[in-house]
Formats: C-alpha cells, sequence, structure tokens
C-alpha cells in the first residue's frame, strides 16, 4: 500500500546532542536516526562530533569512533569494512550505500544518517531483513538440473560464463530493494531489484536447466511487474550494478518465449 | 524453565523513513511525472469530449466552450493539458526504449530522463505559441 507518511510510532524527533571531542581542530557533525526497543519512544536523531584526525575518512570510521568514544550504545551492523560484505549498508546523505566505502570527504555538511530506508528497524541503524532474504531464497538461487551430473564439473563456455558478469557480483546489501519505491509500498507481493538481479543471474546461467519454471514463477503483475524503472536501484548498487537492467531483460525474456 | 522466556511485550517496530529522507533522482521524479500526467490525461479526455460534442450540438453549446477555452483559467488548463499529453508521450517513448533493453547506462538514463522533461516543455512552449498565432496573435 502506497503510504506516503510515517506511521504515528516511526515520526522522527530530535534527540541528544552529545559532548564534542576535546582538543581538536578537525571534527565532523554526525546526525545520526535511533531507535531503542526497550524504552518506548519515538525514532529520534542524535547529534554527535567526531574527531577526524582520530580515525579513517570513511563514514564507517566515524561510527566505529563515536562507538568507541562517545557512546557505546549506538548500533550499527558492519563487519568487512572494504565494500565487500555488504553488512554496514545504510542511507548516508539521502542515498543508500555502505558505510564503509563512503568518504566523509563526499558528504557536504553533518552527515546525515539513517536505516536502509522503509524496513522495519531492530535498533539504531539496523534494520530487519528477514523479508528481503526470503524473498532472495524464494527465487531458488541455485543450479538447477535435469540432465544427468557429469563425472566431473558442469562445464561452461567462455562466452557463456561472460553473461553472468555484472549479474554475480551482488553483495546482498539490501541498498537497491530499500532504495526503490515500488518496493517501499509492495514489500511483501513485489520481489524488489536485488532479488530480481539474481534471478536474472539463474535465468542467463548456461548450466541452468530450470530457465522456463524460473521465468513462470515471476510472470505476475507484483512479483516481476512492479518495476516500473525508477531507476533508484542502479543509482543506489554500491558494487555498480544495474538492476533495472537486469528486470528488463526478463521481461523481455518472457515475452521472446510467447513469440 | 518459563522464567527464562521473553516475557516483555513484542515490540512494534518503526518503518524506517523513505520518502522524508531520500535525495530525488531525475529518473525518479520523471517517473513520478509519468504517473501524474497520466492521471491528468483522464480529464483532460473529458475536456476533449466537452469540444467535440459542444460542436455536435451546435453553436449555442461551441459559443459556450469557446467562452471556457478564452478565459484565463481555461488556457491555463489547456496549456497544463497539452504539457501532460507531450510528456506523458515522451515519456512513453521513454519506456518503449528501455523495453528494448537499452538506455540503461549511468549517462544514458540521465540524458533520457533530462530529455523528457526538457522536450516537454520545448514542445509545449512550441504548440503554444502555434496556437497564439493561429489565434491571430490577439489574446
Amino acid at each position: 500500500m502506497v503510504q506516503f507518511t510515517l506511521p504515528k510510532n516511526s515520526k522522527i524527533t530530535e534527540g541528544k546532542s552529545w559532548s564534542r571531542p576535546a582538543n581538536t581542530k578537525a571534527e565532523r557533525e554526525y546526525r545520526v536516526y535511533r531507535w531503542n526497543p526497550d524504552d518506548g519512544r519515538n525514532p529520534r536523531i542524535d547529534t554527535y562530533y567526531v574527531d577526524t584526525d582520530d580515525c579513517g575518512p570513511m563514514v564507517l570510521d566515524g561510527l566505529i569512533w563515536l562507538k568507541n568514544n562517545v557512546d557505546a550504545t549506538l548500533t550499527f551492523r558492519r563487519s568487512c569494512r572494504e565494500g565487500v560484505c555488504g553488512s554496514c549498508a545504510m542511507n548516508i546523505d539521502g542515498t543508500n550505500t555502505l558505510a564503509c566505502t563512503k568518504a566523509m570527504s563526499d558528504i557536504k555538511g553533518p552527515v546525515r544518517i539513517y536505516p536502509l530506508p522503509h524496513m522495519p528497524v531492530v535498533k539504531d541503524l539496523v534494520p530487519d531483513l528477514t523479508n528481503f532474504y526470503a524473498q532472495h531464497a524464494s527465487i531458488e538461487p541455485w543450479l538447477q538440473t535435469v540432465s544427468p551430473t557429469p563425472r566431473t564439473e558442469w562445464k561452461q563456455s567462455h562466452e557463456d560464463r561472460q553473461k553472468l558478469d555484472g549479474l554475480y557480483e551482488c553483495i546482498l546489501c539490501a541498498c537497491c530493494s530499500t532504495s526503490c519505491p515500488s518496493y517501499w509500498w509492495n514489500p511483501e507481493r513485489y520481489l524488489g531489484p536485488a532479488a530480481l538481479l539474481q534471478a536474472q543471474r539463474w535465468i542467463v546461467d548456461s548450466r541452468d536447466e530450470a530457465t522456463g519454471e524460473r521465468l513462470d514463477h515471476l510472470e505476475d503483475p507484483f512479483r516481476l511487474y512492479r518495476c516500473h524503472t525508477i531507476m533508484n536501484c542502479a543509482k543506489a548498487c554500491p558494487k555498480h550494478l544495474n538492476p533495472a537492467k537486469a528486470i528488463a531483460d526478463i521481461k523481455r525474456a518472457l515475452v521472446e518465449r510467447q513469440v | 524453565m518459563a522464567d527464562t522466556l521473553d516475557r516483555r511485550a513484542p515490540v512494534t517496530r518503526p518503518i524506517s523513513p523513505h520518502l522524508q529522507i531520500y535525495r530525488l533522482p531525475l529518473t525518479l521524479v520523471m517517473s513520478g511525472l509519468h504517473r501524474i500526467t497520466g492521471f491528468v490525461l483522464y480529464f483532460g479526455m473529458l475536456l476533449v469530449c466537452w469540444w467535440f460534442l459542444a460542436a455536435a450540438q451546435g453553436p449555442n453549446a461551441y459559443a459556450k466552450f469557446q467562452w471556457f477555452a478564452g478565459s484565463i483559467i481555461g488556457q491555463i488548463v489547456i496549456l497544463g493539458y497539452t504539457w501532460s499529453l507531450i510528456h506523458h508521450t515522451l515519456g512513453g517513448i521513454r519506456h518503449l526504449i528501455w523495453d528494448t533493453g537499452r538506455g540503461f547506462g549511468p549517462q544514458e538514463r540521465e540524458w533520457l530522463a533530462a530529455a523528457t522533461i526538457i522536450g516537454s516543455l520545448a514542445l509545449t512552449f512550441v504548440v503554444a505559441l502555434i496556437g497564439y498565432l493561429a489565434m491571430g496573435g490577439s489574446r
């Protein structure tokens, strides 16, 4: 359902302003979304100041500095800190991206950080991705065959392997799906760009023998066709993949098998 | 054993902000305008129906339509309808290009979005100018 405004319990209030670092010339203002499931209050925006002389250049470095030096209750996901794991996906400066690969110097003014948009919040910057993962599972992202399994590996030509480029690199950070208004309004019925990019990854895989079933599963007004080519997904993807293009290719494959 | 169970009431999680905080890309704005102009066309169709009906009903009915079309509000409505029609048509062409699998690159998609809005405004201006001159340029 399209709902442009936030429900009552999600409305954001002004939060606390935390102390500034002492003895530094280089400080950066962070304005961070906070929500604690245990205090019964609405979400709020806390203001922090990061000593940029004492931490790395990325937005994630600043968050870790705050957690270590200012507020240990600040909650966010992070792991690899180099754009490989996809854990630290959040909304920074109005766009979904990875905190570990977004430089503070690329942002004008205060660094504004929210959880991934239109998601149930677990705590602070941690969204509940249960539905997102379930959608990925629903496209059955594994090799499906009916031919007898070969003695060695399933062979693939170089050309066929190249068809997977731009599809297999997805790290499932959810930046794309949670940037998509169609996904905001229909998160239960529309699969979203991330799951559809992976669907296409298996549809074009020359070794997979369930292409027809995969397309059947997607031929649905909501699962696939809620995509209206808004392109937020392609713009947000921190790995520079293009889910919008993958979705268009699925739509074309559906047309082509009719004619 | 039962004491280890969490007896707190289940929390209702807030929904994280979306439209309120997202920096709107041009392609998103164009998608929104495509929908809005598509919606406007329904009402524009009523206007066209009125025009045809008035022409069929005779001089009195047509004079009423002409009075409306000549009024300030009427001219604004007609101008808005003209732009909606042109914008929605160009948007449709953009979607046709995308349906072929082309125009998805980082520059191409921005260029297509910009071309839609610039093209629709320019064409509306041209159509309005022709209409103005055709009316004798007096109004």
